[in-house]
């Protein structure tokens, strides 16, 4: 039997950003602009949440973890928690973070550590996600006056929750801060094809305390976790 | 690895279980199947990987095996997922591609180095053989599949995208 340790706090950052995310994702069931959109987002949230369960049953119960903890427990990024707002805010958050957890992943593939295995496997998965939001993002805007002013709109008012993404987190065996410069031009390079203008603004909120990583999340984030908790905490044990 | 005789016979029998989502291939043509070991009297332990790893139909799988096992005796068996090395669709065997064209699906092309396969080249119509077909979504019915339509006889199709 071999000890290795799992680095708890880098295991749940990454399974929290995988479950919010999803969740979120989850909630265009029902609403999305077309049928096709609608099975393409709850894809990826299968996706995702197919990586949180691996993450969560490396440190301890899956239930417990995403279920029964509160809301300062969570070190999800606060670009993930983001609402969906319309369809463009979406792809701007899948743009901007699937980017990121690529080359993230990709970096945990390649290093040596307990988290290399579910990297391999998912940076997979994550290239098609990318793929889903540079498609449309250039589509958006390279299309109408309508759908270029919304998705440059989405771009802009999400860049404040990016330079998060960047932040070092304990245990991972890979620095956040290294994967700036290539996120910074993937994702440039398809704003400028898709003929938008690179966000100028701040890419951190004024809070000082910290952000999602430390816990802190933004206003949503709780409403969005009552929603997703309540049925368990309503039933505990409840099964199907 | 040194395998028994039992063992062979197990593997044969775990492998020929279908996929509960693509019941036209079995596990063994899927390439899910990593290994399985007799770990005792009427004990046995099976190694299965995930296509995605939000693939739902893993717990499917891990039930179908243990039953067809039991049914040949086996007290005890114990599924387990494995990630590593991850599930590749280069691992789907000619007969199974074969058999997903057969039934409808356009089987995946080989894999190049990480990631999505550039839409350059085409993905032959699974219905008349036509190479002029074009993609409708990246995802469709499963994660493991993107939905395209022929523009030679109009039909849409699903195909298992490489992975």
């Amino acid at each position: 039997m071999t000890t290795t340790t799992v680095p708890t706090t880098a295991a749940l950052s990454l399974a929290d950003d995988a479950l919010v995310l999803s969740h979120r994702l989850g909630e265009w069931i029902g609403h999305a602009p077309v049928l096709e959109e609608e099975v393409a987002l709850a894809n990826i949230a299968l996706d995702l949440l197919g990586q949180a369960r691996f993450l969560y049953s490396m440190v301890g119960d899956e239930d417990e973890l995403a279920y029964r903890r509160e809301e300062r427990a969570f070190l999800n990024v606060q670009l993930v928690e983001q609402t969906n707002g319309d369809f463009a805010a979406t792809i701007a958050r899948q743009l901007y973070f699937s980017c990121y957890q690529g080359l993230l992943y990709g970096e945990l593939a390649a290093a040596d550590g307990e988290l290399a295995a579910l990297a391999a496997r998912a940076v997979k998965e994550v290239a098609y996600h990318q793929d889903h939001a540079v498609q449309w993002t250039l589509r958006l805007g390279d299309g109408t006056p309508e759908s270029r002013t919304r998705m440059q709109d989405a771009l802009n008012a999400l860049w404040r929750y990016t330079g998060e993404l960047f932040t070092p987190v304990e245990g991972l065996p890979v620095d956040p801060a290294a994967l700036r410069d290539r996120w910074l031009d993937v994702v440039g390079g398809v704003i400028r094809q898709a003929t938008l203008t690179m966000p100028d603004g701040p890419d951190h909120t004024p809070w000082a305390a910290g952000a999602g990583r430390q816990g802190i999340h933004t206003e949503p984030f709780g409403r969005m976790l009552a929603e997703m908790q309540h049925l368990h905490r309503a039933h505990p044990g409840a099964s199907w | 690895m040194v395998t028994t005789v039992l063992e062979d016979e197990l593997r044969r029998i775990a492998g020929s279980v279908p996929d509960p989502e693509l019941p036209v291939l079995t596990l063994d043509e899927l390439g899910v199947l990593r290994g399985l070991r007799v770990t005792g009297p009427g004990r046995v332990e099976v190694e299965l990987t995930p296509t995605y790893t939000g693939c739902p139909a893993v717990e499917a799988m891990a039930a179908d095996i243990t039953e067809r096992l039991k049914a040949q005796g086996m007290a005890e068996v114990s599924v387990r997922t494995v990630l590593s090395p991850p599930w590749s669709s280069d691992a789907i065997s000619a007969e199974g591609r074969r058999k997903l064209a057969e039934f409808g699906i356009a089987p995946p092309r080989p894999t190049t180095a990480g990631g999505p396969v550039p839409l350059t080249l085409s993905v032959r119509c699974p219905h008349c053989g036509s190479l002029d077909t074009t993609l409708l979504n990246r995802f469709s019915s499963t994660a493991c599949k993107a939905l395209r339509r022929c523009e030679s006889c109009g039909e849409p199709f699903d195909h298992f995208k490489e992975f």
